[in-house]
């Protein structure tokens, strides 16, 4: 499976990013073989509509499943179009929420669990 | 000629200042219409009390994505400015709330698969004040975040071309609602109080008009609180005080019961008919006399 893991600096064992439309990266990691990339989210500067922007490339990328700290409702009606499963968590590194992920232990969320920022 | 008023900061006086001008005016030969643009707060018609008999829908055309035509190629997707169309896999995805209506999406699709149907965000209501205003206010639905739209749609409601003096209520603030309220008038009468935060919000609703290149003055509000910090920034900056309403409990108090400040205070119909007379010389057009 394909996992983007929302990401300010782009380390595989720095705190991960709890924003996700505006994260500045994701750690990109395929859980078969752990190989892991960090690839700069495009939309981390949109003018408007983040939340959209960033599922279509999550989805043109292939990604499969995300881990973030909470999703707006843009976002979260993009993911669920796309197939996309979303997990939450509190904290960790990449490198922990990974093991966490595979070890059954993050809560899976269908519904928005931040505020739109659209103004 | 078209007057703006506008402020930066909000709860300075400007629909007090915005209809006292307009029902002075009105009491002359001049044709007299008013625009509130304060499309989320739009409470002038508290002292204009005009007869609302008109009544108009704001739409906005979004597109509509008929899935059995759409191939997914994304060219929406890319023209869009505003993220409001994605694709997603075999889907297109429209976020209604995003959409500014522009209609580039249905212009490079290529499979001709997108429609433009109306969304409502608004209604535009209108009619004659008792003093023969030509009276009209735009109300944004609650929730929705496309204000622009609507008071667009209310500036060209009705062609004012042979109304004398159109007066413009601008909501608070120097964002997208404000320049679009601001666009086009020949002067922008300013609204401030002499304190720390009407000059900080007053800097920005100033360098609006600069930016849109509209000659401005500026009205000090509750003179007599506050500093003096206003007035050494209008002196500055070249911005001229065109009057100054003193703090006056008797003002606060009838404001307060919903009385328009000519009924407070009958004296100020000379103040503002001085004061329009110094607002013309500063125009960007030639004004009526």
């Amino acid at each position: 499976m394909k996992l983007a893991i929302s990401s300010n600096d782009g380390k595989f064992n720095s705190p991960f990013s709890a924003r996700f439309a505006r994260c500045e990266t994701f750690i990109f990691v395929d859980t078969k073989t752990d190989a892991w990339e960090a690839r700069t989210n495009p939309a981390a500067a949109a003018r408007g509509g983040a939340g959209a922007q960033v599922v279509q490339f999550l989805a043109s990328e292939g990604v499969e499943a995300t881990i973030s700290g909470r999703y707006g409702p843009t976002a979260m009606t993009a993911l669920t179009a796309a197939g996309i499963k979303a997990f939450i968590a509190e904290s960790g590194t990449p490198s922990e929420l990974l093991h966490k992920l595979m070890g059954d232990e993050l809560e899976q969320v269908t519904s928005a669990t931040g505020e739109s920022l659209h103004q | 000629m078209i007057i703006a008023v506008a402020s930066g900061k909000g709860g300075t006086g400007k629909t007090t200042v915005a209809t006292t001008l307009a029902q002075t005016l009105a009491k002359t030969r001049f044709s007299v219409a008013f625009l509130d643009c304060d499309v989320e707060a739009p409470n002038a018609q508290i002292f204009i009390k005009a007869n609302l008999d008109q009544r108009k829908n704001v739409e906005m055309l979004i597109p509509q994505v008929d899935t059995d035509l759409c191939s997914s190629g994304g060219e929406c997707a890319e023209a869009c400015q505003f993220n409001a169309i994605v694709v997603l896999g075999k889907q297109t995805l429209v976020f209604p709330e995003l959409c500014h209506g522009c209609g580039s999406c249905a212009l490079v699709c290529p499979d001709n698969a997108i429609t433009e149907v109306p969304r409502t965000l608004g209604i535009l209501e209108g009619g004659l004040s008792p003093e023969g205003i030509n009276f009209g206010h735009g109300i944004l639905n609650v929730g929705e975040p496309m204000a622009v739209p609507v008071i667009t749609q209310l500036k060209k409601w009705h062609d004012y071309q042979d109304t004398d003096v159109v007066i413009v209520d601008s909501s608070p603030g120097a964002s997208c609602p404000v320049v679009e309220s601001l666009r086009g008038a020949d002067f922008v009468l300013l609204v401030t109080e002499p304190t720390p935060f009407g000059l900080h919000d007053l800097r920005q609703a100033y360098g609006l008009t600069q930016e849109l290149d509209i000659p401005a003055g500026l009205i000090i509000n509750r003179d007599g609180i506050g500093n003096a910090d206003v007035d050494a920034y209008c002196e500055q900056v070249g911005l001229p005080v065109l009057l100054r309403i003193p703090l006056e409990r008797v003002i606060g108090e009838g404001i307060a019961q919903g009385k328009s400040l000519l009924d407070i205070h009958p004296e100020y119909e000379a103040i503002f008919r001085t004061l329009y007379e110094q607002i013309m010389p500063l125009a960007a057009k030639e004004a009526v006399r």
